[in-house]
């Protein structure tokens, strides 16, 4: 949303994932970590037991650009599969998803659950992930039982088809060597897999990478 | 890319309509404050004035707020509930417009609920036929485009921290 009078572009961006994956650890980096100035409270709709009920909510201020404050709304859903009805609440109106998942190997079939409950959410609302500011982060990796990045690209990101023509060039992944986030398979069919990330988000180690990729995202989307 | 989901803007002109409406309606209601806020949770605008409100965590507590009183209206079989009421020293009354925004009232003890209620009618009908104006604009000729076109630069630079 872009109000002129008060001169601000707001975003609102979605950190998804899994149950105990991560998600309110990365707002609360960012919380520990900006300015006190550039952000407001951090607000948890939490159990008892600090396990996301709702959402938790961290307003930030980026910087400005044009004239215009940029302000970005961040949320976190609750990662338990039994409140998708709230989880789904939250998507609305999304501009950019951070998908959290758990590096654990054990780990694996709950992201999958996840990512796939949000591609349903998603599309429920009529909203088409592939076409959106979309990143994944793989936290974690500091545990002795992480999988692979290489397993986890392949079961989370293993890429959607790139059917429009003019998108089907190479288009190299600006933060990792050597790979492509756009590229053409042996089979002659073109991909695009998102942005990745690889994170200890209790360290902090990651979180700024991963929010500054979506946020970059979401602008560029303006532009 | 295509930008997320609903891009839309505000301009000057819809900005002072807006707030000239809400402050009409707070002067005839005498209530403390009325809020502006899009159902995604971000604030539009603010008239009136209630001393240490976030108004941002306020915002987006009461799109949730509503949002899921919305679903418990689904549960129950209804369509919708159009309004929600929070009774206290501090009363809150929060409005739906054009499924878009929505419309909240802080009021106490100067005013009663039933004028606040009656006067909102008349308010969203007044706002809905303004927000609808900003909607019908559209994105295409709207202006997100033309601010940030080529902004890729000035974009990159925002992120060298």
């Amino acid at each position: 949303m872009i109000n002129y009078a008060s001169r601000e572009i707001n975003c609102k961006i979605v950190y998804y994932g899994p149950g105990l994956g991560g998600k309110t650890t990365n707002l609360e980096h960012v919380y520990g970590k900006v300015k006190p100035e550039t952000r407001g409270k951090l607000i948890s709709l939490a159990t008892e037991t600090e396990r996301t009920l709702f959402f938790d909510f961290l307003p930030v201020d980026l910087g400005t650009i044009r004239g215009f404050k940029t302000r970005f709304h961040l949320y976190t859903v609750p990662g338990q599969v039994y409140y998708n009805a709230s989880r789904k609440l939250i998507l609305k109106n999304v501009d950019g998803i951070v998908f959290v998942g758990d590096s654990q190997a054990e780990r694996m079939e709950a992201n999958l659950e996840s990512m796939q409950n949000l591609y349903d959410n998603m599309a429920e609302y009529g909203y088409d992930l592939t076409q959106m500011p979309f990143v994944i982060q793989y936290n974690k990796r500091d545990l002795p039982n992480a999988a692979p990045i290489e397993d986890l690209q392949a079961s989370l990101n293993p890429g959607w088809e790139v059917e429009d023509a003019a998108k089907q060039r190479v288009q190299p992944d600006p933060y990792h060597a050597g790979q492509n986030l756009v590229e053409q398979l042996s089979g002659g069919e073109w991909i695009e897999r998102a942005p990745y990330f690889e994170a200890i988000a209790v360290q902090g180690d990651g979180v700024f990478d991963t929010l500054k990729a979506v946020s970059k995202l979401v602008l560029k989307a303006l532009a | 890319m295509t930008a997320g989901t609903a891009t839309w803007s505000f301009t000057q002109d819809d900005f002072t309509a807006i707030t000239e409406s809400l402050r009409r309606f707070l002067g005839e209601t005498k209530s403390l404050c009325a809020l502006l806020v899009d159902r995604s949770g971000q604030l539009v605008t603010t008239v009136g004035d209630a001393p240490g409100l976030d108004a941002t965590a306020f915002a987006t507590l009461t799109a949730a707020d509503y949002s899921a009183n919305d679903q418990l209206a689904k549960l129950v079989g209804e369509t919708d509930f159009s309004s929600l009421f929070h009774q206290g020293e501090k009363s809150i009354y929060v409005a739906d417009i054009a499924r878009r925004l929505l419309l909240v009232t802080i009021f106490d003890s100067r005013t009663t609920v039933g004028l606040v209620r009656l006067r909102m009618k008349d308010e969203v009908e007044e706002l809905t036929q303004l927000i609808d104006r900003v909607f019908s604009r559209g994105r295409h000729d709207g202006a997100p485009e033309k601010l940030l076109k080529g902004a890729d630069d000035e974009i990159d630079k925002l992120f060298n921290w």
